[in-house]
Formats: C-alpha cells, sequence, structure tokens
C-alpha cells in the first residue's frame, strides 16, 4: 500500500520527469556496472576481513565482560568503558580520525594504508556492538547449563567453550546477522577517505555527468549481497531448529 | 575411610540461611537418602557436597581430601562425585553419545575410541543404545533422566548425588528411572539421595535422614524412620505423605 502510493506521488509530481531521468538512465546503468561492480570488491574485500576479525573480538569482549568474582573487576571495567565508548562514537568520525590521523603520524611501523585504518575502524565499533549481541546469548543459556558441565569435573574455560558458547551462538544468529549487514552498509563510509570502493566510484561518475543512476548501480550491489545473506540466516535457523525440536514438535 | 563426611555445613543465600549445621557421613557402598519438605534444604546440601555452592561454615570431606579447604582443585574433586539433577540439564546442542563422551573425553582426558566404548558400554546396560545418536528433545523425560544418570556414571565417580531425579518426570516414567538407581544400588554405588518417593526411600536406602529447616531432625534405618519416627515434625511429615497418598 504505501508502496504503491509512493510510486503514485513520485509518478504524478512535477518533477519526475528529471527524478527519472536523473535516477534511471538504462543505458549508463549498464556501461557502468562493470566498473562500480569491480569497486564494490573492494568493499567486499573490506567486510570479509573485519568480520572474521569482529567475530573473535567480540566474542572476547563479550566473555571477559563474563568473568566472575572481585578478582575480575579491573578487566569487566575496561570492557565496559570499550563498549560504551565505541557504541558511542559515530562510525564516520572514528574512519575519519583513524584513517586521515594515523597515517600524518609519519612512523615507520605504523601502516599508511588508509583501507588498513578504515578496517581497524569498523572492527573497532562493531566489537563494541557484536559483543552486546554475544553477551545476550551467553546470559541466556540458563546457569543449569554451566551447574552440569562444572559437575562433570570441566574447568570454567572448558564448560564455555563446549556448552555455553556453542548453545549462547546458535541463539543469537540473527542478530549477529543483522549486525553484519550493518557492517557491510557500513563499508561505504569509508569514502569519506577518498578510497575508491563503490560508494566513491558512483560519486566519481556522478560527478563528470551529473547524472545518480550510479547510486542506483552501487545500492543494486549492496542489496545484492545483504538479500541472500539474510535469507541464508533464516534458512540455517530453521534447519537448527528442525534438527533439535523434531521429537517435541511431533 | 568414610566416602563422605560432612561437618557442621552451614549455608545462607544473603541473608536466608538454608542450611544450620548439618553433620552426616556416608561410608563406602552406603545409600543414604534425605527426606523433608520443599525447602527443608536437601538440595542445597548435595550442590555444597559437589562444591556448586560454597559454604559459609563447616567442612566437606570426600574419601579423606577436604573438598572444602582453600587451594584445592575443584574440578579433581568434581571427578570423583557425580551429580544428577531434578531438570536432567542435558546439553541439548549435543547428541546422547557426545552428551555421554564430554566429561570422559575433556575432564578426564580420555581418546574419543575410549569415552565412545565406555559410554556404548552404559547405554547399551540402561536400554539406551539405540538411542546414542538423538538429541535430547526427542527422548522422552524417563530417557533423558536416564542419559543424565549414564552422563555421569561414564566419570565412574565414586560417590552419586541424586537430586530428586524423578520430580520432573510424568508418574508413569518414575519407574524406569528407579529401576536404574536400585540397580546401582545393588552394584554397590555409594549414593546420597534427596527425594520425594518415599516407598523407593524405603527400599533403597541402608539410612534416611530427615531434614527440616535446615538440620537434619533424625536419621536412622528406613524401617524405623517410616514405622516409628521418634520427632513429632517426621510423624507429622510423614503423615501428610500418607494422607496425600503417597506412601
Amino acid at each position: 500500500m504505501l508502496g504503491v502510493a509512493i510510486v503514485l506521488v513520485a509518478t504524478r509530481s512535477p518533477g519526475w520527469h528529471e527524478f527519472k531521468a536523473y535516477f534511471f538512465d538504462w543505458t549508463r546503468y549498464g556501461d557502468s556496472f562493470p566498473e562500480i561492480a569491480s569497486a564494490f570488491l573492494l568493499n567486499v574485500k573490506i567486510f570479509l576481513i573485519a568480520e572474521a576479525i569482529i567475530l573473535v573480538t567480540a566474542l572476547a569482549l563479550a566473555v571477559i565482560r563474563s568473568l566472575p568474582g572481585p578478582v575480575f573487576f579491573p578487566l569487566r571495567a575496561l570492557a565496559i568503558v570499550y563498549a560504551d565508548f565505541f557504541r558511542g562514537v559515530p562510525t564516520i568520525l572514528v574512519i575519519l580520525m583513524l584513517g586521515t590521523g594515523m597515517p600524518a603520524l609519519q612512523v615507520d611501523w605504523i601502516p599508511k594504508s588508509q583501507v588498513f585504518w578504515a578496517i581497524v575502524s569498523l572492527v573497532l565499533v562493531y566489537t563494541a556492538y557484536v559483543s552486546e549481541v554475544y553477551r545476550a546469548g551467553i546470559e541466556s543459556v540458563h546457569p543449569s547449563q554451566e551447574a552440569a558441565a562444572r559437575s562433570l569435573g570441566l574447568t570454567r574455560g572448558q564448560a564455555l567453550h563446549y556448552v555455553i558458547l556453542p548453545q549462547a551462538v546458535r541463539r543469537v544468529v540473527p542478530p549477529l546477522l543483522n549486525d553484519f549487514i550493518g557492517l557491510q552498509k557500513d563499508t561505504a563510509l569509508v569514502s569519506v577517505l577518498g578510497v575508491v570502493e563503490a560508494l566513491q566510484q558512483s560519486k566519481i561518475d556522478e560527478a563528470a555527468s551529473f547524472n545518480g543512476t550510479y547510486y542506483l548501480v552501487a545500492a543494486t550491489l549492496f542489496v545484492a549481497i545483504t538479500i541472500p545473506l539474510a535469507r541464508l540466516t533464516d534458512w540455517l535457523v530453521a534447519r537448527d531448529r528442525r534438527r533439535q525440536q523434531a521429537g517435541r514438535l511431533a | 575411610m568414610s566416602a563422605l563426611e560432612i561437618e557442621a555445613v552451614y549455608k545462607s543465600f544473603g541473608k536466608l540461611e538454608v542450611l544450620k549445621g548439618i553433620d552426616l557421613t556416608l561410608a563406602e557402598h552406603e545409600v543414604v537418602c534425605l527426606i523433608g519438605a520443599s525447602g527443608s534444604g536437601k538440595s542445597t546440601l548435595l550442590r555444597c557436597v559437589n562444591l556448586l555452592e560454597p559454604i559459609q561454615a563447616g567442612r566437606i570431606v570426600v574419601r579423606g581430601e577436604e573438598a572444602t579447604a582453600r587451594g584445592v582443585d575443584v574440578n579433581k574433586i568434581r571427578r570423583g562425585i557425580g551429580i544428577v539433577f531434578q531438570a536432567f540439564n542435558l546439553f541439548p546442542h549435543m547428541s546422547v553419545l557426545r552428551n555421554v563422551t564430554l566429561g570422559p573425553r575433556k575432564a578426564l582426558g580420555l581418546s574419543r575410541a575410549e569415552a565412545e566404548s565406555r559410554a556404548g558400554d552404559l547405554l547399551a546396560r540402561f536400554g539406551l543404545a539405540d538411542k546414542r545418536d538423538e538429541y535430547p528433545d526427542r527422548l522422552s523425560g524417563g530417557q533423558q533422566q536416564r542419559v543424565a544418570i549414564v552422563r555421569t556414571l561414564a566419570m565412574q565417580p565414586d560417590l552419586l548425588l541424586l537430586d530428586e531425579v524423578t520430580s520432573a518426570l510424568d508418574p508413569e516414567l518414575v519407574a524406569e528411572v528407579l529401576e536404574v538407581i536400585r540397580e546401582l544400588a545393588h552394584g554397590g554405588m555409594t549414593m546420597l539421595i534427596a527425594t520425594h518417593e518415599m516407598g523407593f526411600a524405603r527400599d533403597v536406602a541402608n539410612r534416611v535422614c530427615f531434614l527440616h529447616e535446615g538440620r537434619i531432625l533424625e536419621e536412622g534405618p528406613p524401617a524405623q524412620i517410616f514405622t516409628a519416627p521418634r520427632e513429632e515434625r517426621t510423624q507429622q511429615f510423614l503423615q501428610r505423605i500418607v494422607d496425600a497418598g503417597r506412601l
């Protein structure tokens, strides 16, 4: 309904003709697609590297926050400060500060690559978000599961590794994927550093021709990755549920 | 050497004092049943023995080794003590076989083949051989509880703690689990059992302890406790059980 309404309002608006010419130039769409798609490979690369690191660092942060007892208070406090800070600062600011600041230091052993610092920024920010997702998962596993594992003589670490985390991670697959769709989209923020990824490439093309169809190309590419990702998760979740609850449903 | 010595154990949750000086000793191969109303401290006592709950005062000594001493390796102590819970607490993301082999492999360091052969023998012995690849959710409550018992036995414990293991079961599934415990008692397993099944306690126990408000109010052989209880509280408790048609 809403979609139909928007289409009706748009197509009957006085500026529709210009709008259409600006965004829906199918010749330009086809011609620019290969170039923007190849720039998009950089987004995919940033996403894949960042995601692989975040999955590990966020889990570590979540585990640190779940450590019991007063002994670990300083570590827990540090983890909380970290999570609060990087969830509070806009991602684009972190990317700008690290991406322009770190190479400007002119220190030999500090990498000068802006892509490197863009990945570091995304890892810092998303580690804070994703650790919260993991933490919710860990807390959702009933304490009796840990009691059962410990009663078998497993150490706390083993109980976490074999009993609690596998159940926790399974439960948070959908919100985890949600964050990764967000990460995939946020790779476009790297364009503020002038790095030529999909958005920057389409900006360049737009500036040269005053035509916005290139943005549509970039949008298509992002959506082409995220939608299959979402369907894949749904399928994984459904499969897991079937396997575990077949008896109960029968 | 006693299998288990509990000396003047006190346990509180915040301001709530749950155990108020428990003394109890189990000889090797002895089966002791704890009876008493809900909230009398039966489950808490078992959890304290397995070091799942820290105690405020007293000592727990397992086969001559003080489990509650400072600096004791709690994991080593726990490997010798099995506990079976009211709600089974099986690991839902693992098959029956993996539930049973996890402890032996990771805590005892057995190879996969050794652990699986041990698990296979135990599952067969308790009529669960065909369930080894099933997930816990696909089993009946009685089957789940038998798997939980097998999981504990796979650690070859010297002492078994049973925490109201039939309370969460449908009535028609109780018998199969009690049968398993009877068999273990006949096999000489040392057991401390918290239970509401009075008929079972009478059959299987060498000694019955009546807990009331965190203390062992009365203990003795089942014949004496169930037919001629000395304490008024014990009489009242058993009368309520008889009135409910449960004895």
